[in-house]
């Protein structure tokens, strides 16, 4: 056979195929593209890789469930390793490419920021995952975000510290997208809080060691707690590390290392005693059964560590969230259009997640207050909800 | 005073580990030209392959071992599979293939371990001993006892056995040592090895200090690489300074300027050593005669 006539045959059956492949497509229902870019791997792979197992362990729930709407829901996921570049590539490819209706994901503030423009030129709804408040503030027609944000969590801290008679603060943060937030966030509400920040230290997103910051911290005037805007490893090294110096001010963690890794990275016994907001999945056994969010807390948790044999993390309970608001919100607008789908997830009311009840509005695309968050010690290696 | 102190001690230990790197490098640098930048790589699978280990009920001595041997029969693998085959190529291809196999390296940890950090309990307990004020963690004394070991046997080997004289020759100049009988394939090949033996008990060492990950490789590499270019590539006196000095520039720029420019603080005391010597602080100039 001459090679012009493979190259011929070839040609014909890649024709035959695609003549075909339409006529397949009509018998089952067009699946619903969902798409999500997640920071599985990299220094954000934390919070990434809970959130990649929770969407794809609910996605097949629902299918197997009957899908939405007649449609069985269909998820494309990237991995953009904590990378903002990479994000914003994966995001244009989601639009342009795979022709997704909503994107569920983006993990860390800044690859969220960095795709935030390609799902609003092409009026698509983005639900992010991550806790920045410059995601939602000032709000952005398409973009919501499911996670507590980093000023309701200083406002949680900056309380609690208050509520124990101290209010001269020392803080380390991570260099990264998060704790500088985060940071931000700390010293604008400090003031209206009654605290006053007398120290500041700071760490890159990949340091081993954060000895002479702390040193640095505990030489501090006056000082009277430390706070650790940051997630990943590096709060865990500061928590070691604190330990290590013998330092006895209470030390306050960012709801961005609420998962039991922190506990065994930071080890037991230098976690003892620190405090951090944390949304309710954390301590779902500890939740009273009054308590609404109860079930769901420990229904998802159920589902969670029996598939995957790890210990839940509230990352997962983010991407939970933010896959049931977008399911709801389908069901609700009986659609896929963009718009309709932006206003019926603006519509969610009451909705019970694992990071508290939503309350979206036309102003407030995250729709949680102060109560979604709770207090809690790591005591013994466990956590312990403080009376709130 | 105590400050003082506490900022050495962790800026040697620190310093330690990068020189450690940095001597892998200047070993394999010596014995091919080449730059290996797959060196963090034998420091991550140190690290990792004692943590699963350990976790798989391995005693921690058994573990370090097997952990070392992983290291340096992927180091020979990467010489054997990597190097060896495209030998003749420029050093530029060279150090080319090696930032694949780092890469590639990197991508086989993610399957076979995890993605997530792990922690190793410190070898002789958590709990930190006070010197002068400052708390030290017994683990330094590993770090550092670990390291000293490592520089005092290299140079022992390098300058007392006839193997070392062979890999002195092989660095000096390589026709020549082959044209008086040494077989600098195999130079090279022992290099590979013994570069990444000494990657992996770094990360073994530092692993319960700094915890580990698939990824923690790339900036240590970069860190070893900064430490050899600092005291001169090719000299391993001088990876050793290099790195010790690049620890402390770290250590001292967080706690006495700013924690924000630690590492700026340290890489402009680099660029200022090369800008003045630009072979490094123990490098030999180049000279060629014609």
């Amino acid at each position: 056979m001459s090679l012009g006539m493979i190259l011929r045959r070839g040609v014909i059956a890649a024709g035959a195929f695609l003549l075909a492949a339409p006529a397949l497509a009509q018998r089952a229902p067009e699946p619903i593209r969902i798409g999500a870019v997640l920071s599985v791997t990299g220094p954000a792979s934390f919070l990434g890789d809970p959130e990649d197992k929770t969407l794809r362990l609910y996605v097949n729930r629902i299918n197997q469930a009957g899908g939405v709407n007649g449609r069985p829901l269909q998820l494309i996921i990237y991995d953009d390793a904590g990378d903002a570049n990479r994000a914003r590539t994966f995001a244009t490819r989601l639009v342009e490419d795979d022709r997704v209706v909503a994107m569920v994901g983006g993990t860390t503030t800044g690859t969220t920021l960095a795709m935030r423009p390609v799902f609003e030129d092409a009026r698509i709804p983005f639900i992010s995952l991550a806790g920045g408040i410059e995601i939602i503030d000032p709000v952005q027609p398409f973009t919501f975000k499911t996670p507590h944000t980093d000023r309701m969590a200083c406002e949680k801290i900056f309380a609690d510290i208050r509520a124990r008679g101290l209010t001269r603060v020392g803080m380390i943060s991570g260099t990264d997208g998060f704790g500088q937030s985060m940071r931000g966030q700390c010293v604008r509400v400090a003031g209206a809080a009654g605290i006053t920040i007398v120290a500041e230290e700071s760490y890159g997103p990949r340091d081993s060691d954060m000895t002479p910051q702390l040193t640095r911290l505990r030489n501090a005037q006056g000082i009277e707690a430390v706070v650790n805007p940051g997630f990943g490893q590096g709060p865990a090294i500061v928590t070691r590390g604190y330990h290590q110096l013998g330092i006895r001010l209470p030390l306050y963690q960012s709801h961005g290392v609420a998962s039991r890794e922190f506990i065994n990275l930071a080890t037991p016994a230098a976690a003892e005693g620190v405090r951090l907001p944390a949304a309710a999945l954390l301590i779902a056994e500890q939740l009273p059964t009054s308590d609404p969010q109860h079930q769901v807390v420990l229904d998802y948790k159920a589902a969670f560590e029996r598939e995957f044999n790890q210990p839940v993390s509230t990352f997962g309970g983010h991407a939970y969230d933010g896959l049931m608001i977008l399911v709801e919100a389908m069901r609700r607008a009986n659609s896929t259009d963009g718009t309709r789908l932006r206003d019926a997830i603006r519509a969610t009311r009451g909705f019970v997640g694992t990071g508290g009840i939503v309350n979206m509005s036309a102003t407030d695309h995250m729709g949680l207050d102060l109560s979604a968050f709770r207090m809690v010690e790591i005591r013994n290696g466990d956590w312990a909800l403080l009376g709130n | 005073m105590p400050e003082l102190l506490q900022f050495l001690v962790s800026g040697l230990t620190i310093g330690a580990v990068y020189a450690l790197v940095a001597l892998g490098f200047t070993l394999i640098h010596n014995a091919s030209d080449v730059v290996n930048f797959a060196q963090g790589e034998f420091v991550m699978l140190g690290g990792m392959v004692t943590v699963f280990a350990t976790a798989a009920g391995i005693p921690l001595p058994l573990a370090a071992l097997l952990a070392i041997a992983v290291a340096v029969l992927v180091g020979l693998a990467l010489h054997r599979l990597a190097i060896e085959p495209a030998r003749g190529a420029s050093a530029v291809t060279l150090i080319i293939i090696t930032i694949g196999a780092s890469i590639f390296l990197r991508g086989v940890a993610q399957i076979v371990f995890d993605k997530r950090f792990h922690q190793l309990p410190g070898f002789s307990g958590n709990d930190p001993i006070m010197v002068l004020g400052a708390a030290i963690l017994p683990q330094s004394f590993w770090v550092l006892g670990g390291a000293l070991i490592v520089f005092c046997g290299l140079f022992l080997f390098l300058e007392r056995t006839l193997m070392g004289k062979a890999v002195l020759a092989t660095a000096a100049n390589r026709l020549a040592a082959r044209l008086v009988g040494v077989d600098t394939s195999f130079v090279l090949a022992l290099s590979f090895g013994l570069s990444a033996a000494i990657g992996a008990l770094a990360g073994i060492l530092i692993t319960p200090i700094t915890l580990t990950s698939f990824d923690v490789g790339t900036l240590l590499a970069l860190k070893g690489f900064a430490a050899a270019m600092l005291g001169g590539m090719g000299s391993p006196l001088g990876a050793v300074v290099g790195g010790l000095v690049l620890g402390l520039l770290e250590a001292l720029g967080a706690g006495y300027v700013s924690s924000a420019y630690k590492d700026a603080v340290a890489f402009l005391v680099i660029l200022a050593v090369l800008f003045s010597m630009p072979q490094g602080l123990f490098g030999h100039r180049s000279v060629e005669r014609v």
